[in-house]
Order: structure tokens, then sequence, then C-alpha cells
């Protein structure tokens, strides 16, 4: 899927621009652009290398879990299918807590162990089951609290505020998941 | 709302490394060793951050979209948006990546204070690549039938982003 998208971008700006004449602006582009991407990965680095050092610390004082366990009781009334000592709500609470402080290479591991286990309770393996769907929504509207890449990326172009745009964000992705995990509902109650 | 927004940060910070200390265990060592595992992240990430900016540097320098708009002006009106957060709006659910390269685009043309910069900055900080996610968990347990999954999805992130433009014209 990224694939084809990859090509589409690159073939409709290279066919774009030889019919509209402007073949040597990308010229220059296709010339310079590994710089702009090694310049992005050079301003993304130390804050990235900075809070990943932070989130360790909570990692390994179990900071991570105790505000996982935190999150399980909230999270367990959208699961209601799952059985409460279940492995799975476990993860799901890791996982949801990993990606809110913005602690991805953490919360993937947990994301498909959660997965492996409500395989295990799903009673049509090929076919997502209900429990599935609702993880997944809660984990695609991305509630994340410090928006690490961003934030990174806004020192790199001397903002004067950074981190103004933390709230705002952190209230988006509440009324997104509010959103989706409401429509999820509605879609299984009609069922 | 701004002093909330300024005390997020030091406050986890604070929290983070006081509950490391009480809890007795090398807050330093423990440090070291996650910033090293986020410095090989970041180089693993190299690849596909130059990828992603070699074809959307390719597609916005081509000036496509500036044809699209004008064909669609007729319909849309007069936009006064710079146009470059559309596809960025599109690109988000696909690749964090392509959007992050819209970002630095925009930032370069615009700077991150403007309004185009701070709405960027609340949409790719506020939803996930949902399209990514739901191949990667649902093709390592093999269901082939993912129902309304992706498309309660879709809806969550179209929320976002309309959410992303209602609070910046709020905030700012």
């Amino acid at each position: 899927m990224v694939g084809y998208i990859w090509a589409f971008l690159i073939g409709i700006g290279i066919i774009y621009s030889l019919l509209s004449g402007n073949i040597s602006i990308i010229n220059e582009s296709i010339l310079s652009n590994a710089n702009d991407a090694l310049k992005l990965i050079l301003d993304l680095l130390p804050i990235i290398v900075l809070w990943t050092g932070i989130l360790k610390i909570a990692e390994v004082s179990g900071l991570l879990d105790k505000f996982a366990n935190f999150l399980n009781p909230i999270l367990c009334r959208l699961f209601p299918d799952v059985p409460k000592d279940n492995k799975a709500l476990g993860y799901i609470s890791s996982n949801i807590a990993a990606n809110m402080l913005g602690l991805g290479s953490a919360a993937t591991p947990a994301g498909l162990k959660a997965m492996n286990e409500l395989q295990k309770i799903n009673p049509q393996k090929d076919t997502a089951s209900t429990p599935m769907i609702t993880f997944l929504v809660l984990n695609t509207a991305g509630v994340t609290l410090i928006p690490t890449t961003i934030l990174a990326l806004r020192v790199a172009y001397n903002s004067a505020s950074p981190g103004e745009i933390i709230l705002p964000a952190i209230m988006a992705t509440a009324c997104s998941s509010i959103a989706g995990v409401t429509l999820d509902y509605f879609i299984r109650k009609r069922k | 709302m701004e002093i909330i927004s300024k005390i997020i940060l030091p406050l986890f910070v604070v929290i983070i490394v006081f509950y490391g200390v009480k809890k007795k265990i090398n807050v330093y060592d423990a440090f070291l060793e996650g910033a090293k595992e986020g410095l090989v992240t970041t180089f693993s990430i190299f690849p596909a951050v130059i990828a992603m900016i070699f074809a959307i540097n390719i597609f916005l320098d081509s000036n496509f979209l500036g044809f699209v708009i004008k064909l669609l002006s007729p319909v849309l009106g007069n936009v006064s948006l710079p146009i470059e957060i559309f596809p960025m709006a599109i690109l988000r659910p696909v690749s964090g990546t392509a959007s992050l390269a819209i970002v630095n685009d925009i930032f370069k043309s615009f700077g991150p204070d403007s309004f185009v910069g701070r709405l960027a900055s609340i949409l790719q900080g506020c939803t996930d690549t949902t399209v990514y996610v739901i191949a990667l968990y649902f093709g390592t347990v093999k269901i082939t039938k993912i129902k309304h999954s992706l498309w309660v999805g879709l809806f969550a992130d179209l929320v976002g982003i309309i959410m992303a433009f209602v609070l910046t014209n709020l905030f700012f």
C-alpha cells in the first residue's frame, strides 16, 4: 500500500512537471532532498534520544506499569466480552499507556501480545472479533500526551513556544478517540 | 491554557525522575540505556525518511497540487489554507513519515508558529497511522476479515482532523 502511494507521488510529480515545463525544479529537488532528509533526522535526533532516555526511567522504575494499572479499570469497561482475568487486558493497558507517553517501541510488542491473547478467545480465527476492533480503534486514534517528534521539529525550526500545541493536540486526540469508540459501540449494539 | 501547555513537559520529567529515585533504581543508567535505544530507533527510520522526503518533495515541487486546487476552485470556492495541509491529512493515516515530511516542508515555508504550522503540528500529534497499525496487528494474528475496524479508525482520524482545525482557531 505504502509502495503504491510512494510510486504515485513520484510518478505524478515528475509527469506533471514534464507537462508543465517545470522539470528543472524537479532536477534540483531530486539532488537536494537527500540532504533535507538528513537534516530532518538530525533535527529530530536530540529530543527523541532525550525523551526515550527519560521514558526508560519510567519503564525500569515500574511507573509505566503503575500507569497501565491505573488505566486498567477504565479500559475493562470497553471490553465487556473479555474475561476480567484475561492477560489481554493487561497488555492492552500497557500498550495504551506506552502510546500515551509516546513510547512507540514499547507499545507495539505489548499491542501484538494483546492481539495474540484476543485471538486465543476468538471463535472465528479469520474474522476480527469485537474486542479486537475496539482495541484497534483505541490504538489508531493515537492518544498521545507528549508528541515527541513534532516537539523536536518545532524546536529545530525555532518555534517561540514549541510546547503550545501539546494541549490542543491532547484535546483533539481525546475527541477522536471518544468519537471512534462511540461509533464502534453503536455498530456493535446494532448487530 | 497556556500555563497548562507549558507545565506538562516539566511535570512529566520531574515525576518520572523522582519516582525512579524513590524506587531506588539507577536513574542515570536507565536514562543512558533508553537514550541509546532512541538513537538506534531514530537512525533505523533514516531510510524511510529519505524515501518519503524524496517522493513528497518531488510531488510538492511539481506544483501538481496548485493545478488540482485550480481545477476544484469552482467547487470549493477560495481556499484560504495553504494547500499542503490537504495531502498531509490524507497521508497521515497511511504513513507517519510521509506526513512528517510534509510538516517539515510546511515549517520550512511558513514557520512552526504560523497558523498552518500549528495546525500541522496538532494534526501530526493527534492521530496515529491507522492503516499501518491495522495491517500490522491483524496481519500478525492472520485475520483477513477486518469488518468495520478500518472505517471506524478512519472516522476517528477525520474527527481528529476537524478538531485540530477547530482547536487551532480557538487557541491561537
